[in-house]
């Protein structure tokens, strides 16, 4: 059988593109409440009061209620959590669902207002009054690091944390100062919207008799959220179901515990009326985390031949006003992979987290990744130019093992790859992008003095994905696993169903792991059918993020099958009086070995385990297994990746006209899932390179939260792309997979931006800021040419 | 967002339109093709107690010759206008600039009538309008106006429109033959300009110029320096003499002005070549 490694379509996509799929906003409940919030227009400022009278009176309105009164109702017992204390004294301000004496980002929730319909809702909280007393805000990290003002007004400072990696003191020093060559370089990771398709939104069906509630939420964690809710509201976990319906994307936006889940589902527990909140387009630039959010200094040491001898990293992170779930640890999971895909001796790498008035960060699309393989890419191509080499030579001359294939190797920031082979793939980006003819025409423009330029650009990225191993986990002070769970059971007419904890909200799982049971069991992929996504059928998980889903969750599966084969295999020899390791398992059927007529299909086997008429002594009924899958190791998937952009350099327009993208995730189970998350994963790399910005002025507003001016890049300003694939299994789980759902934007960024800086080359300059905008490209051009228009 | 609530009337001819609108005063928004008052109305930014549908009267949709001009209903689609084999022969600019507005979607749902009435500067068929030396027709309780595309558009979102009129049909002279260019440089296909170029050579040169002043404008300095026989470098490089552009995330002022005197060179270059 070979379900895997095919190009099956989606189980999912009729149900989606016919509309069947049900969204949160398809699910209506009688006897619901409209929830809507107050959010504060000031990003810090004393609540002076809050009034209510002239909202509670509009036409629907069942109750309002201010922070405070929310506060007196006790309906929490414990702030909003944050699992990724970075550091023991890490500062923490307690982050409730509504601001009682003092706000701290625009959008926080100051009142909420509860109605009959959404239309009354949204009146109504026109008609609630705050008085603002004004207090500074901090509106940018440079601003946080200045300390003039505090965003927390009982700190004396806006610094949250200091974590260091630095193996070995001593030996950066001495690289440095050994060095022939050393670059510096100083690179901002701007705010982003995450953007996914459907906006967040959450609905809460209490029971007022039987005294338990679930919860509906576009979500991808419902199984950390039902933890969550239980240890911040004091209901009991066991009354608690979390159901994730159908989401729309989520790209770490849905990976939080957020007020609104708090308010609803406490509120509807209190009201015994269901209680539900949509995210209007505007309001998720306030109500939903945001990514990236850094500063980041790199300095490179090098040998005269550009060997690199020493990498020293220094990054200031925008937290933003709270500390959101895993907030703080995102430039951790970037900090290992500052010396990339390179063989680097000494590496010292530190992360000061710092408090703004702005809307929290935390996890976007990579989390960490993209922001370290832009420094350590846009770096390389820096040194490049410093040693004199051609980008591709800079590479080729570093990478790790040479660029020959290795496992299990140890590199400088203490983490051991579990595999790579980085030469060849670098050899297929080169010759997939025709990149010496791209280079022939890049100076034939440059020769006649053509107005459009042209500009290639190199990633040759690594990252760490597969949120997992727990006790690796532990040392970062992440305070949950890296596990995942799935069970595996024969149903008695011989259909499967298969029982995941890693929650899709797009990705395709139901697709891919039917084609990995189907391989196992010898049973048609149609005849699986997997259950997730909801915290009554499936109790045990630890959901989708950190291109986990398959590297852990699928594994599981995997080993659950083998558990299911090796009972099979038991009740099997039982029926033809063999030993069990007498019986061969192929294609779906056991056969005794040298007795191909004494046979049996799994089906079979599963409908005599139902009956249990006649099983060997001592086996329980029913053909169901279950594993919690713990690997030993991450996954380190890697790949090149080669953009070509033109640059008008009369008017600064930059156009993506080319991209090739070479990645390795180990063995595929479907190359076409694969190749949809590349597309995508590129588009929202490219994004940041050129288009996607939350911009804010000097008082904290967003000036830019709708999608009328955050430019979220759609298929008509993106070219077709080439995607290649090489295969290095990885060692860290014996399906030798790695993750593939962030790699396209830990790739393209750096890609892209380098492409732009390449054009750019001939009027000397070195850099750009993200987003490349016209506007920036053609002042920049203007400038370097002297001032000259 | 959530749009503010508000009473209803869906007209079935421009007349009743007209009543309706004479009825409710300046309470009342006429709706087309919704795509600029439904976003305005989602975000608050307008909150009319009372809409006016226009969108089933059935007789403004009609793109015919008439005499020396040709006569467009005010509820022709950008798609009807993009491809009316008429307009591609006689007002190819016109046919031209509808295809660059939006997206598809925005194409087939928006109006020729509703973009000119709304008057954005950043819009792109103003321009077109201008450039071609256009007029409308308005319709109010004292029956039909001509206005000329130069006297249309008066300031910020605002148009010579009486609060009590509809704008019924629009004008294009024919034009086959005659030199055009629309030059527009944006981020994204489906996003307004950050600064338009339309231009029109013929015996009169015209060019208008989006983005580039609180309203729709034409360039006078231009259109002086063409009359004169300047060269597309020397005509162009007046193309922000006079104007008051806009800056926001996109561009500044600095950035603006020479993005006009780019586009109008490219679009005088391609108008004449």
């Amino acid at each position: 059988m070979t379900a895997v490694g095919t190009r099956m379509l989606r189980k999912e996509d009729p149900k989606l593109l016919t509309g069947e799929a049900k969204f949160i906003d398809d699910i209506q409940v009688p006897g619901q409440l409209w929830m809507a919030m107050v959010r504060s227009t000031m990003a810090h400022a004393r609540i002076a009061g809050v009034d209510t009278a002239e909202a509670e009176s509009f036409p629907g309105v069942h109750a309002v209620y201010t922070g405070a009164q929310l506060q007196d109702m006790d309906l929490w017992i414990d702030a909003l959590p944050c699992a990724w204390p970075v550091t023991d004294d890490m500062v923490n301000p307690p982050h409730f669902p509504a601001a009682v004496t003092e706000v701290h980002h625009v959008g926080e929730i100051i009142a909420v207002v509860l109605a009959e319909s959404r239309y009354q809702a949204a009146d109504a909280v026109e008609g609630v009054v705050v008085d603002y007393e004004p207090l500074e805000a901090v509106a940018s990290i440079d601003a946080a690091i200045a300390g003039e003002a505090t965003a927390h007004s009982e700190h004396d400072s806006n610094k949250a944390y200091h974590w260091p990696l630095i193996p070995d003191p001593d030996a950066l020093e001495a690289a440095f100062a050994d060095a022939a060559h050393t670059i510096a370089a100083e690179f901002v990771q701007q705010r982003l919207i995450p953007t996914p398709m459907e906006p967040r939104g959450v609905l809460a069906v209490p029971s007022p008799h039987g005294g338990d509630i679930t919860l509906y939420s576009s979500t991808q964690v419902p199984h950390i959220l039902k933890v969550m809710l239980a240890a911040t509201t004091g209901l009991a976990e066991s009354k608690i179901r979390i159901i994730a319906p159908a989401v729309g994307g989520g790209f770490g936006a849905k990976l939080n515990i957020n007020p609104d889940e708090i308010l609803a589902a406490t509120l509807a527990n209190r009201l015994g009326r269901p209680v539900r909140w949509t995210e209007s387009r505007s309001e998720a630039a306030f109500s939903t985390h945001q990514g990236r959010g850094q500063q980041q200094r790199i300095e490179l040491a090098a040998d005269a031949d550009g060997k690199l001898l020493g990498c020293r990293v220094h990054i200031d992170a925008d937290m933003g006003a709270y500390m959101m779930l895993i907030g703080p640890g995102v430039p951790l999971l970037g900090s290992f992979l500052y010396t990339g895909v390179y063989d680097v001796p000494a590496f010292g790498f530190t992360c000061d987290g710092y408090f703004t008035n702005l809307t929290p960060t935390d996890a976007y699309r990579g989390a960490g990744r993209p922001e370290a393989s832009y420094a350590i890419e846009r770096a390389m191509d820096i040194l490049a130019g410093e040693v004199g080499l051609d980008p591709v030579e800079i590479r080729r001359r570093n990478y790790l093992a040479g660029g020959e294939e290795f496992q299990d190797l140890t590199v400088a920031s203490t983490l051991v790859f579990d595999s790579g082979h980085y030469g060849p793939s670098l050899d297929l980006a080169l010759e997939m992008s025709d990149y010496e003819g791209l280079r022939a025409e890049q100076q034939r423009r440059r020769d006649a003095g053509e107005s459009i330029q042209l500009g290639i650009g190199l990633c040759t990225y690594v990252e760490m994905c597969g949120l997992a191993p727990s006790r690796v986990l532990a040392g970062l002070n992440y305070a949950a696993g890296g596990w995942e769970h799935a069970t595996v059971r024969l149903l008695p007419t011989g259909k499967v169903e298969v029982v995941s904890g890693a929650t899709p909200h797009g990705q395709g799982h139901e697709t891919s792991w039917s084609q990995i049971v189907a391989d196992k069991l010898g049973v048609d992929p149609a005849d699986v059918t997997v259950l997730h996504s909801d915290t009554a059928m499936s109790p045990l998980g630890l959901d989708t993020y950190g291109s986990r889903s398959l590297s852990v969750g699928g594994v599981a599966i995997a080993m659950a099958c083998d558990k299911v084969i090796d009972k099979a295999r038991q009740i099997a020899a039982h029926q033809f009086e063999a030993s069990p390791e007498d019986m061969e398992f192929t294609a779906g059927t056991f056969a005794v070995a040298g007795s191909p007529d004494k046979s049996v299909t799994i089906q079979e086997v599963a409908f005599g385990a139902f009956t249990a008429h006649d099983l060997p002594d001592g086996l329980e009924p029913n053909l169901q297994e279950q594993v919690s899958f713990d690997p030993p190791n991450f996954a380190f998937p890697f790949g090149t990746h080669v953009a070509v952009v033109e640059v008008d350099e009369t008017t600064g327009n930059v156009e993506l006209v080319g991209y090739t993208a070479i990645d390795d995730c180990g063995n595929q189970i479907n190359p076409l899932i694969v190749e949809g998350q590349v597309h995508g994963g590129i588009v929202q790399g490219a994004a940041q390179a050129l288009w996607e910005v939350a911009n804010y002025d000097d008082d904290g507003n967003c000036t830019n939260p709708s999608l009328l001016d955050y430019l979220v890049p759609s298929a008509m300003e993106v070219p077709n792309f080439k995607t290649g694939f090489t295969t290095t299994p990885s060692t860290s789980n014996p399906l030798g997979v790695k993750g593939v759902g962030e790699a396209g934007t830990i790739g393209s960024a750096a890609a892209v931006i380098n492409a732009v800086c390449d054009a750019l080359s001939g009027y000397g300059v070195r850099d750009i800021q993200m987003p490349a905008t016209p506007q920036r490209v053609w002042r920049t051009i203007r400038d370097a040419k002297g001032g000259a228009a | 967002m959530i749009p503010a609530a508000f009473d209803y009337v869906s007209a079935d001819s421009a007349d009743a339109a007209v009543a309706a609108l004479a009825e409710h005063g300046d309470d009342a928004k006429l709706l087309a093709g919704g795509h600029s008052l439904i976003p305005l109305m989602r975000f608050r930014l307008a909150t009319p107690a009372v809409i006016v549908d226009i969108d089933k009267v059935g007789d403004l949709s009609y793109i015919r010759a008439e005499g020396d001009h040709i006569a467009i209903g005010a509820l022709a689609r950008h798609r009807a206008v993009q491809t009316s084999d008429l307009l591609q022969a006689e007002a190819p600019l016109l046919a031209h600039v509808a295809s660059k507005v939006g997206d598809p979607s925005v194409r087939h749902r928006g109006t020729l009538g509703g973009s000119l009435a709304h008057g954005d500067t950043a819009s792109d068929l103003p321009a077109a309008l201008l450039a071609l030396g256009g007029s409308v027709v308005a319709r109010g309780p004292g029956g039909d106006r001509v206005i000329e595309a130069s006297d249309l558009f008066t300031g910020f979102l605002e148009t010579a429109l009486a609060p009590d009129e509809i704008l019924t049909e629009v004008r294009v002279p024919r034009a086959a033959g005659v030199g055009w260019s629309y030059q527009k440089l944006n981020r994204r296909a489906q996003d307004w300009a950050i600064v338009g170029a339309a231009v029109m050579m013929g015996d009169q040169p015209r060019v208008a110029l989006v983005n580039m002043d609180s309203t729709p404008i034409r360039s006078a300095a231009v259109e002086q320096a063409l009359a004169g026989g300047a060269s597309p470098a020397d005509a162009a490089s007046v193309a922000a003499e006079g104007t008051s552009p806009p800056e926001d995330l996109n561009a500044d002022a600095e950035y603006r002005s020479h993005l006009a005197r780019v586009l109008v060179e490219r679009g005088i270059e391609e108008a004449t070549g």
